[in-house]
């Protein structure tokens, strides 16, 4: 038999219409961590990109490495103030990406199992409103790397 | 040739303005930041440097200074302006050597000097950072204008610092010149830093 024959006979054997995941759908890109001396908090950046024809919502993020990891976002006020905000969620519109990446988005890092060194990798789980994961690797880069 | 003649009046165009531009004396104009010249008092302060030892902005008379406010506990924006004047730094080379970054806590009660120490190094030898009593730090805030504000974080010991995110450069004499934002591009502060230094530093 032609293989393309066999692929044929086992279709109708998969479940219909297979919905992909959230995370499925995220294809994440430019993953980093500025790492800061001293155990102090650490910022994670990440370009998501959502190939898939739904939203997907980011809810949670977590890691072995970091006691805890939380979603903000810096901001700039007209009169130049520079704050952080928690956020609950982000989302990425179908078709659509967000960048985490300085003064905007990014991952609170904080309390570091062990002190990292440049270039180490580490991986940081992000969690997506329908229950999906998307484990991505993260690289460690010095605290004066250009964005 | 027509085309060579059309060529021609293209780079005519094109090259003439520029260099009208060129032929206005450089001043105000020339300026890619915000000139904030007069609009903001001299570099003042009494602080406590990442060494622990006592200092005055006097001790910084001769250098261009860039002035900037942050904490230690500051994971996103303070590290991105550090590592952009760490660039602008490069950027300069030798004439990087006239200039002096200064990194102001807003946050003294953890930043300690040894704390600070570790912080900016990180980034550039070249950074100095200070630190003082909670009234010092608030009379140089008031002075340039640069609000901060502290806010209780999540966890009972934790709090979050905003804080005037703008980059005070001041001359070699102390004064007050100009004004860049984390926004701005690092060539314009290359572009800027580069005329106050090759001017000595003073009008």
């Amino acid at each position: 038999m032609k293989p393309g024959m066999l692929l044929l006979w086992l279709m109708p054997l998969l479940p219909p219409q297979v919905q992909a995941t959230q995370a499925d759908q995220i294809k994440a890109s430019h993953a980093w961590i500025r790492l800061l001396p001293a155990n102090l908090p650490a910022a994670g950046y990440v370009t998501l990109d959502n190939q898939g024809s739904s939203a997907a919502t980011l809810v949670s993020a977590r890691s072995a490495f970091y006691a805890s990891v939380m979603l903000h976002q810096s901001a700039t006020d007209t009169t130049g103030s520079s704050s952080m905000r928690m956020l609950d969620r982000l989302t990425v519109p179908a078709h659509g990406e967000v960048s985490l990446a300085p003064a905007g988005y990014h991952l609170m890092l904080q309390e570091a199992t062990h002190p990292f060194k440049p270039g180490e990798t580490i991986d940081i789980t992000l969690d997506f409103a329908d229950g999906s994961h998307l484990r991505v690797p993260f690289s460690v880069r010095p605290a004066n790397a250009p964005d | 040739m027509k085309f060579s003649r059309l060529a021609r009046l293209a780079c005519l165009l094109v090259l003439g303005m520029p260099l009208a531009a060129c032929q206005r004396n450089e001043t105000a104009a020339s300026w890619q930041l915000t000139d904030i010249s007069g609009h903001m008092p001299d570099l003042a302060f009494q602080l406590t440097n990442d060494q622990g030892k006592a200092v005055t902005a006097a001790d910084y008379r001769g250098k261009v200074a860039l002035l900037y406010f942050g904490y230690t506990h500051c994971p996103d924006v303070c590290p991105l302006t550090l590592a952009h004047l760490h660039v602008v730094m490069q950027k300069l080379g030798k004439l990087a050597e006239g200039t002096q970054i200064l990194f102001v806590s807003v946050d003294p009660q953890r930043d300690t000097p040894e704390a600070l120490h570790t912080y900016v190094t990180a980034f550039d030898p070249r950074v100095v950072g200070l630190t003082g009593s909670p009234a010092e730090i608030e009379a140089l805030t008031k002075r340039y204008r640069a609000a901060f504000s502290r806010e209780p974080g999540k966890a009972s010991d934790s709090y979050e610092v905003s804080h005037s995110s703008g980059i005070y450069i001041f001359d070699a004499g102390g004064k007050a010149r100009l004004l860049a934002t984390p926004d701005d591009a690092q060539d314009k502060l290359v572009h800027d830093l580069y005329l106050l230094l090759s001017a000595g530093g003073t009008p």
